[in-house]
């Protein structure tokens, strides 16, 4: 396999370990934890340079590059970071983190739990966004980054960066958010329940705890994936794709894959059963269910958003029904009427919620002019 | 053109009717060039509505908070009384619902400033006269490609300030040079620059 000269190329994951304990939104403290990270580019003496990238649901540090033994590996924003890549590399120092909770690395349900030595399973507390972002704040002075000159992510990851900003005004220059909602809505959280119900209710789930059973409540994972990922597509995109095809020629009047939809969606939801952690699936799903920056300011929007020193960049995308554009406006209103920097592009994009992560021309352009007029 | 480096000579006025501090909409802000002369030479805090993806791009790039939406679907988002001034600098003509938008604009904007082609300078009316559609330098483009939908001169624009009861404050008029018109402005001037308020 040839490497792009424009990829960052091989990468290493690298682990931080924090003994200070972490107190959580929920009450909970969590009271040791290590951090999966990787990191591209060069840090600047002054530590100027610096770009934190927030991942989505399913994500992971592995934002960029490939691994040495795992060349088709690649990061999961390959497309948009490397040298002369829209987040170039060679300007940037640019860092990857697994949230706390997750799967790849990072402590999560799957970790052990000093307490007990067996994994922390049903135990492991519920995390939230502002908590994820404590933790990413605690990695920053690790990496001795003083302020970030952007902290940018899509979805859940954008909503990181919209919480960064409120959070820690003072260490954030600029704020990329991507195809988010400065809250989900109603149907939104309830995508999130009918997935997680498909986790709770498989009978390999075990509450939790399915690790000491030798089993992996694949089925309900599954599920909740097959589920996402429509809500991840756009209606023209799967017509295109996929439209009404069949595998045979004829009927076969039966319940085995016979659309190629079908197929489709079976094949995307074995994949990710195969490797991601039930419980994470579960945290990550009811973080972006708690998240309401503005809950804390009784609803409103642009007062939460008024501490922010950070200049803005948010985006949607016209077939994203899951994040719509008129959720990111909402933003952009806060932004406008507080009289905050803010640019925002609606961009035409074929690929639902999931355009975010496709390398659109457009898109790209965007990105790339606004992290170009970055200083660093 | 003038002595104006950014080859837009209304820009100058608009700048000068902007005070330091003040909010500014620029509504169809193209590459961001007035928002980016009010922001740094003024001292203003300025936003723009662009829909036209290389414009929004262009703005982008030129470091000013540029807002990707279609003005025919109105400010909604915008609160009223928002802006110290909003902007719609030569648009106005390629507009479909003219009264929806002036609306708007008075809603979210202490000021509303205009500035449109004046369909009746002489020079369009000599072209008209030769059997032709005028094609001028602030009517640029030929009839099958132009962005116009509204031809208007400048009593037309005022019969409508009169009809929905909008005082104008300012007008300025200028020739295809630039230059200041005062004298048979309908007729000498190829630009129409308005400042508009609320009320009577």
């Amino acid at each position: 396999m040839s490497i792009p000269p424009d990829s960052v190329g091989a990468v290493v994951a690298q682990r931080a370990h924090f003994d200070q304990p972490l107190p959580l939104k929920s009450g909970a403290v969590i009271p040791a934890y290590d951090l999966a990270f990787e990191t591209y580019g060069t840090k600047n003496a002054a530590g100027s340079n610096a770009i934190l990238v927030c991942h989505a649901l399913s994500g992971s540090h592995h934002v960029a590059g490939h691994y040495a033994d795992q060349p088709g590996n690649v990061g999961w924003w390959d497309n948009l970071v490397g040298p002369g890549r829209p987040l170039d590399t060679n300007r940037f120092f640019v860092v990857g983190v697994n949230n706390l909770g997750g799967c790849h690395g990072s402590t999560g349900p799957s970790s052990p739990n000093p307490a007990t030595g067996k994994p922390w399973g049903a135990d492991f507390p519920m995390v939230t966004v502002e908590d994820w972002v404590e933790a990413q704040a605690r990695l920053a002075d690790h990496l001795g980054i003083e302020a970030w000159a952007a902290v940018l992510g899509g979805s859940l990851g954008g909503m990181q960066a919209l919480q960064w900003a409120i959070s820690f005004p003072e260490r954030v220059r600029h704020c990329l958010v991507i195809a988010a909602a400065p809250r989900l809505t109603a149907e939104n959280i309830a995508f999130n329940e009918v997935a997680r119900q498909a986790i709770l209710t498989d009978p390999d789930f075990h509450g939790g705890n399915f690790y000491e059973f030798g089993v992996r409540p694949v089925r309900g994972l599954r599920l909740a994936r097959m589920l996402g990922h429509i809500t991840y597509l756009s209606d023209d995109q799967m017509a295109e794709k996929f439209g009404r095809k069949m595998r045979n020629d004829s009927p076969s009047y039966g319940f085995e894959v016979e659309f190629e939809i079908e197929s489709y969606l079976r094949y995307q939801g074995d994949k990710f059963a195969g490797f991601f952690d039930a419980n994470t699936y579960l945290l990550m799903t009811k973080a972006l269910d708690y998240f309401d920056p503005a809950l804390a300011t009784g609803g409103n929007l642009q007062a939460a958003l008024a501490r922010a020193r950070a200049k803005f960049l948010v985006a949607s995308f016209s077939t994203d029904w899951r994040f719509s554009p008129s959720r990111s406006r909402e933003i952009v209103n806060a932004l406008v009427h507080n009289g905050q920097d803010v640019a925002y592009a609606n961009l035409s994009s074929n690929f639902g919620h999931d355009s975010f992560l496709m390398e659109d021309r457009q898109y790209h352009a965007v990105m790339r002019a606004y992290l170009e007029g970055i200083g660093t | 053109m003038t002595n104006n480096a950014l080859g837009r000579p209304d820009f100058d006025l608009i700048a000068s009717w902007v005070q330091p501090g003040e909010r500014v909409l620029d509504l169809g802000c193209g590459d961001g060039a007035l928002l980016k002369l009010l922001a740094k030479d003024r001292g203003a805090r300025a936003w723009g509505v662009e829909l036209d993806d290389a414009n929004v791009l262009a703005a982008i790039k030129n470091g000013v908070n540029v807002i990707q939406s279609n003005l025919e679907e109105g400010l909604a988002g915008f609160e009223d009384g928002a802006f110290e001034h909003v902007v719609l600098s030569r648009t106005l003509q390629t507009m479909r619902h003219t009264e929806g938008i002036l609306a708007e604009m008075l809603r979210v904007g202490r000021d509303v400033v205009v500035s449109f082609p004046n369909f009746a300078y002489w020079k369009n009316r000599m072209a008209i006269m030769s059997g032709h559609m005028p094609v001028s330098e602030d009517l640029p483009h030929e009839w099958f490609n132009t962005p116009n939908v509204r031809f208007f001169a400048i009593p037309d624009f005022e019969d409508l300030c009169q009809r929905m009861g909008v005082t104008i404050r300012e007008r300025e008029v200028l020739d295809d040079k630039g230059n200041l018109v005062t004298d048979e402005p309908n007729f000498l001037g190829s630009l129409a620059v308005y400042r508009l308020r609320r009320g009577a």
